[in-house]
């Protein structure tokens, strides 16, 4: 790893710090850097830097770092490390919440989680519901793995498990307008 | 006893069988469950890996709808359970979000109702006296692994439900309609959720140690409350055992399922045909599909 002159990393951080700890509600400072949350994660196998680190990473203001590090879309959400922490620190919520702010950027280390992520919204939009079928197959056309699972397909439409139509609610429009209306109010739930 | 129920798009498609299974057994234990109508996608992970605020507005919606007939939630699907937990909390606990979440809905919704795990309902407003006495067929000597996941118990202050790193309330249920609980260690692991498909090299490793934990420790099959668990352990095994050249054989249920067996219901009324991991060499082995009183056999 390159050397780093950590004054000048927090000060050019300090902003994107202070943006996810108001986002997420957690502060960083509260983490002494335990290592319990890396213990418990079923994910710190594949990641780039443990859930400890991230949290250091934080601590630093060491932005480029964060938002373009592989963990915050390998985490699965599982809630471990939050269940887990001594200091109750909500890290899934860091998580989520810096892979949000990454995605905004434009940084997207995980390309197939992320037009999987946009493919099921885009389905819950023109639906209301997701449509596993058209999911999945265009999932596959888009990353480019066109035969991932296609094996099951057959056994699956036998089985009753998949419809090859997709059923639309009759909601009157009342979730597409949501899709709109959280557009037009920036997404910030607080 | 009466609740809203809102199955969630995977109890319409791959997780059709605990639907059915879900309503009768709710059913047969006098629950009587209101579908909402024209309910919407909660938007699953994928809302709120995209934006804190779609994540509550889109479980809001249905909650709302609910909250205007005075009626509490039960939820089948873990991860929706989750989500709209998440949703009526926040609205809940904080006047600037529900006014936000409302805008955004175009309705008023209050976060007064309760929502609850369908779990949680089949073992705290059910006594496990009601469902004894429902048991016809117990399914005795059937070696269990109760897998909770994640978003049943996870993270403890939104889902108020169980013990997040022990549970027991499935464990308890599964002893009531006959079964030996196997006692395990991965109960409450990841299962990887949506990597399987998205990422498979870091999901299917996830699988593959759920199966094996219950595999040493004995158990015969896995019992679930959630229809992503189930597509992973259920429908991704096989891939899993050619890739690791090994041999688990572990049918997964949903707990729905088990109950509706011991009820008297058929395995095919079950939907326990409809799984990847055939459990019916399982079930019959241990003569577990015959009326006790009468061993005759199933129609
Ligand atoms: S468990 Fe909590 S306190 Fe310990 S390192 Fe992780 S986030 Fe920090
Ligand atoms: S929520 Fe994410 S970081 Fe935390 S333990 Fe689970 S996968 Fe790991």
């Amino acid at each position: 790893m390159e050397s780093l002159n950590l004054s000048t990393a927090l000060s050019q951080g300090r902003g994107f710090r202070d943006k996810i700890s108001s986002l997420s509600g957690v502060n960083f400072t509260d983490c002494y850097q335990c290592g319990k949350c890396t213990a418990g994660c079923p994910v710190a196998f594949a990641m780039d830097y443990t859930p400890r680190q991230i949290m250091r990473l934080m601590q630093l203001g060491l932005k480029e770092e964060a938002l373009k590090s592989h963990s915050i879309w390998l985490c699965a959400s599982c809630e471990t490390c939050y269940a887990r922490c001594p200091k109750e620190i909500d890290l899934a919520k860091v998580m989520e919440t810096i892979r949000i702010e990454a995605k905004e950027m434009g940084y997207r280390p995980e390309k197939t989680i992320d037009l999987f992520n946009d493919l099921f919204l885009a389905s819950v939009e023109k639906y209301g519901r997701v449509h596993e079928m058209s999911l999945i197959v265009n999932f596959n056309l888009k990353s480019g793995q066109l035969f991932k699972d296609v094996g099951m397909g057959p056994q699956m439409l036998q089985k009753g498990k998949i419809h090859l139509l997709a059923e639309k609610i009759q909601d009157n429009g009342a979730v597409k307008r949501i899709f709109e209306n959280v557009r037009n109010m920036g997404g910030d739930a607080e | 006893m009466k609740f809203a129920y809102y199955p969630g798009c995977s109890l319409n498609a791959t997780g059709i069988e605990y639907n059915v299974s879900a309503k009768a057994v709710a059913k047969h234990l006098g629950i009587e469950l209101w579908e909402i109508p024209e309910w919407n996608c909660c938007g699953a992970s994928a809302a709120h890996n995209t934006d804190h605020l779609l994540a509550l507005a889109l479980p809001a919606r249905n909650l709302a709808i609910a909250e205007a007939k005075k009626l509490d939630v039960a939820v089948p699907c873990a991860a929706c359970f989750n989500r709209l937990k998440s949703a009526q909390q926040a609205v809940k606990h904080s006047v600037a979000t529900k006014e936000k979440v409302n805008k955004a809905i175009e309705m008023d919704y209050q976060g007064s109702n309760e929502v609850k795990a369908l779990l949680d309902v089949m073992t705290s407003a059910i006594s496990s006296d009601m469902v004894k006495e429902k048991v016809v067929r117990p399914l005795n000597g059937l070696k269990a692994a109760s897998y909770y996941g994640c978003l049943l118990v996870r993270p403890p202050a939104v889902t108020q439900f169980d013990d997040p790193e022990d549970p027991q309330s499935m464990d308890q249920l599964m002893k009531n309609i006959g079964t030996d609980a196997v006692d395990w260690s991965f109960k409450v692991e990841c299962c990887g959720a949506g990597h399987s498909t998205a990422k498979s090299d870091v999901g299917l490793p996830m699988i593959d140690s759920i199966l094996a934990d219950a595999k040493v420790n004995g158990a015969e099959c896995i019992v679930t409350a959630c229809p992503l668990c189930m597509l992973n352990l259920d429908m991704r095994q096989k891939e899993i055992e050619k890739i690791n050249n090994k041999s688990y054989n572990l049918p997964i249920f949903y707990f729905t399922e088990l109950m509706g067996l011991a009820f008297g219901y058929s395995a095919k009324d079950m939907g326990v045909t409809k799984h990847f991991v055939n459990p019916m060499p399982l079930l019959e082995g241990k003569d577990l599909l015959k009326h006790p009183a009468t061993r005759r056999d199933e129609v």
